[in-house]
């Protein structure tokens, strides 16, 4: 590739995601920043996240004429998972009223939550951000659904129980978790720790600094410890280090489970045939074989307003983030069902984050069908009743390879409980009375 | 023709050794810091109080730290991001463990831990100089970080190692915290960057600045006119501490709100340094004018092609950004090597000739 089609590629790139950028806001729009981070160490993962969130946007806009009616006015903002880089975005984007933020990294989350309620700006950390604000009693702008950090360490324990053939089997067993030193990756640590108490596994913690380029320490003491399964929490650069680290000691690589931000293609592509094996959770199904995608061909790259390159479409993450934004666009929807098809205020978003039910019937009409479990929010539980799954690399392409697997609610959610009370404390909040709201 | 002190006699010792001997000097910063505190809070939208004057403020109180150890006492630290952890935790665990203690004072107190805890790492630079302390104030910045990421203690046991800015008021108006306006953040930062932009610059114009700069100068002959090494340059570290633990502390209390060991990471000290560099060794306005460019200068880049109506893809901007701010740093290195503060120096005395300069 010569100079001159990098060139031609490059302006043809910008003039491609041009329009991703709007500057004023019409009326009868709503406006929805976007903290992306397409540059960086945690760009691998960044970049499908970005594209799905604007070709779905693009989708509801072209497709349908916006929710509703009501156009969606996006802009993307580069925070290159850096909080302080996140908070400025969001001050910025903040004049132009938002009304919902999906902030795309649990530490910005961690500084948002506290913003939220004065702000009116309804967060929705879709699958990562503080577990305890999953208790809408104490944090009802926050939503975390489908599901939280320790719902899905506790999905994996359950995972692991199955493969040993009992919950029984897991006494005496180890687990190490290689998790990314920040408050992401610390998040699914009192489960596992709980998790290991009650079903008497011998947990490892392994911690691995930002931005994760450099494991070789960590993955010699898994070496030397041998564990039975590994649980990677990882995120960026460091996920696939993990993985080809894994698989440079010879690891039995079914054995290495990742959390749902630790299995994408940029994952396990760089390890090549080492990565054969490798298993992830994840709540959705990935490719790009659903009635979603082909919408999204026709209406979205056909005219050349694709974010994504064309086979990129339906990568792991890239699904997530149009999953994401569905989960967004009809909490829209159903709010307007109530307040009046015309733009939304924060408070009536969040009514309609919280009442949301996506059933069966809807996936099917909004080509999502089989993509991802039905959905239901309550006041009291922002995390909803999402399911987790395991899915495998064979080398080409993730493929789900377990039943939909119940976290262990009774296990999370009294923790879960009592951590919010802690975290609310700390913020003096009071807890509503979610009987009042029906 | 303006800036010109003809007519101005020191007719006393004090007049003579004022901060800001010149008249006009004198009123330009009252009228600059009478503005820094009506102005923004009743002008400036909420985006650049929060986003920006509140950063700046704080990272200049930084850099006047860092300056007072590397600019003027000549000790080069890698270490401010550690010391401002120490700052920041310390805050945390005093403000968590004592509610009813004045923030204010929890701040002065946060530092004086910083302080404790510089004055240990500023042992080695007895022995050690130039690069090699540099090195080993590295390893204060990777040790501290550890440790608050280590010890769960210092988060209060929190699952995640977040430490979060409690509600907190200054007579009677909150200062601290998610439901503090930024108005109120602002100007609790810039009363604190004040007082201590005042005991710094009076710091170094005494007897313990002269000291510090005899060891930067030449750590023998200041040995031999009597200037303990010891003392001299551990004050120094203590002090610098202090700084930037109360920087440290205000990061997270004032701007950021909730913040983990990320926050403190090497980059940080980099930042800081940098500041110090590009502002000027060795000058308390060059630490402000340090911070001012490394806060503003990747903002206006950020803005600037938005501005312009140019739409371009946020990824190339921000490597645009990026190439624009390192490009500009080394031009204004080349251009003045004694960083904005001399820039300034240099308009001053040309201000004074002007408009005729023979």
């Amino acid at each position: 590739m010569n100079a001159r089609t990098l060139l031609t590629m490059a302006l043809a790139a910008a003039v491609a995601a041009g329009p991703a950028v709007t500057t004023a806001l019409a009326a009868g729009e709503m406006f929805v920043p976007l903290l992306v981070y397409r540059t960086g160490p945690y760009a691998p993962n960044g970049i499908p996240l970005a594209n799905g969130f604007n070709d779905y946007f693009n989708l509801i806009n072209d497709r349908d004429g916006g929710v509703n009616g009501v156009r969606i006015a996006f802009e993307e903002c580069e925070t290159q998972y850096d909080t302080k880089q996140g908070v400025e975005c969001y001050e910025r984007l903040k004049g132009r009223s938002p009304v919902l933020v999906n902030p795309f990294s649990t530490g910005i989350t961690y500084q948002l939550i506290p913003k939220a309620p004065g702000d009116k700006i309804v967060v929705h950390s879709s699958g990562y951000g503080m577990t305890a604000s999953a208790d809408g009693r104490w944090f009802p702008w926050v939503f975390n659904f489908p599901m939280t950090y320790w719902s899905q360490a506790s999905a994996f324990v359950k995972y692991v129980a199955q493969q040993e053939g009992g919950t029984d089997k897991l006494k005496g067993k180890k687990i190490v978790h290689v998790y990314h030193n920040s408050p992401y990756g610390k998040e699914a640590n009192p489960t596992l720790e709980t998790l290991a108490r009650d079903l008497g596994f011998e947990l490892t913690l392994l911690a691995v600094d930002h931005p994760g380029q450099e494991q070789k320490a960590t993955w010699l003491q898994v070496r030397r410890l041998n564990p039975a399964w590994i649980y990677v929490s990882g995120w960026g650069v460091m996920n696939q280090v993990a993985v080809k680290e894994a698989a440079a000691i010879g690891f039995p690589m079914d054995h290495v489970v990742g959390n749902w931000w630790t299995g994408t293609e940029a994952d396990v592509v760089p390890a090549g045939e080492g990565a054969k094996g490798y298993k992830s959770m994840t709540f959705h199904a990935p490719g790009h074989g659903f009635k979603v995608h082909q919408d999204i061909f026709k209406h979205v790259y056909d005219k050349g307003k694709g974010a994504a390159k064309r086979e990129d479409v339906g990568e792991v993450l890239y699904n997530r983030s149009i999953i994401n934004a569905m989960l967004d666009t009809e909490a829209m929807r159903l709010a307007m069902t109530r307040f009046g098809n015309k733009p939304l205020t924060g408070e009536q978003l969040r009514w309609g984050m919280e009442n949301l039910n996506v059933t069966e019937k809807r996936l099917e009409e909004l080509g999502m069908k089989g993509m991802l479990r039905p959905l239901r929010m309550t006041c009291e539980n922002h995390e909803g009743n999402g399911t987790a799954a395991v899915q495998q690399w064979d080398g080409k392409k993730w493929t789900i390879i377990s039943d939909w697997i119940e976290p262990m609610r009774d296990v999370v959610r009294p923790k879960l409980e009592a951590a919010a009370v802690e975290e609310a404390k700390k913020l003096g909040y009071v807890m509503r009375d979610c009987a009042k709201e029906k | 023709m303006i800036y010109r002190e003809a007519g101005q006699f020191k007719t006393s010792y004090a007049s003579d050794q004022a901060i800001f001997p010149i008249a006009q000097d004198r009123a330009v910063v009252l009228l600059a810091l009478a503005a820094a505190f009506v102005g923004p809070p009743l002008l400036a939208s909420e985006y650049w109080l929060q986003a920006i004057l509140i950063p700046l403020l704080i990272y200049s109180l930084a850099a006047i730290g860092l300056n007072l150890l590397t600019g003027y006492a000549g000790q080069l630290s890698l270490g401010t991001g550690g010391f401002m952890a120490v700052g920041a935790y310390a805050a945390f665990k005093l403000t968590t463990a004592f509610p009813q203690v004045s923030i204010v004072l929890v701040f002065l107190l946060s530092g004086l831990v910083a302080a404790g805890v510089g004055l240990v790492f500023g042992i080695p630079s007895l022995r050690i100089k130039g690069f090699y302390l540099a090195v080993a104030t590295l390893a204060s910045q990777f040790f501290l970080v550890w440790l608050f990421n280590k010890v769960a203690w210092f988060s209060n046991y929190a699952s995640s190692g977040t430490i979060t800015a409690p509600d907190r008021a200054v007579l009677g108006v909150t200062v601290t915290g998610p439901s503090a306006t930024a108005s109120a953040r602002y100007l609790t930062a810039l009363a604190l960057v004040t007082v201590f932009a005042l005991v710094a610059k009076n710091l170094v114009r005494g007897r313990v600045g002269r000291s510090w700069m005899a060891i930067r100068d030449r750590d023998i002959a200041a040995e031999i006119i009597g200037v303990r090494p010891l003392r001299t340059k551990l004050l120094a570290f203590g002090i610098s501490s202090f700084y930037c633990g109360v920087a440290g502390a205000e990061l997270v209390f004032l701007y950021l709100g909730s913040a983990e060991t990320q926050a403190f990471d090497i980059g940080l000290s980099f930042l800081i340094l940098f500041m110090v560099i590009i502002g000027g060794r060795g000058s308390i306005l060059g630490s402000v004018l340090g911070a001012v460019f490394i806060v503003l200068v990747p903002i206006f880049l950020t803005n600037a092609p938005h501005a312009l109506g140019l739409r371009l893809p946020v990824a190339l901007q921000k490597q645009i950004e990026l190439m624009v701010f390192g490009g500009l740093i080394v031009f204004f290195l080349i251009v003045e090597p004694r960083g904005l503060a001399r820039l300034w120096q240099i308009t001053k005395e040309k201000l004074r000739l002007w408009p005729f300069p023979h």
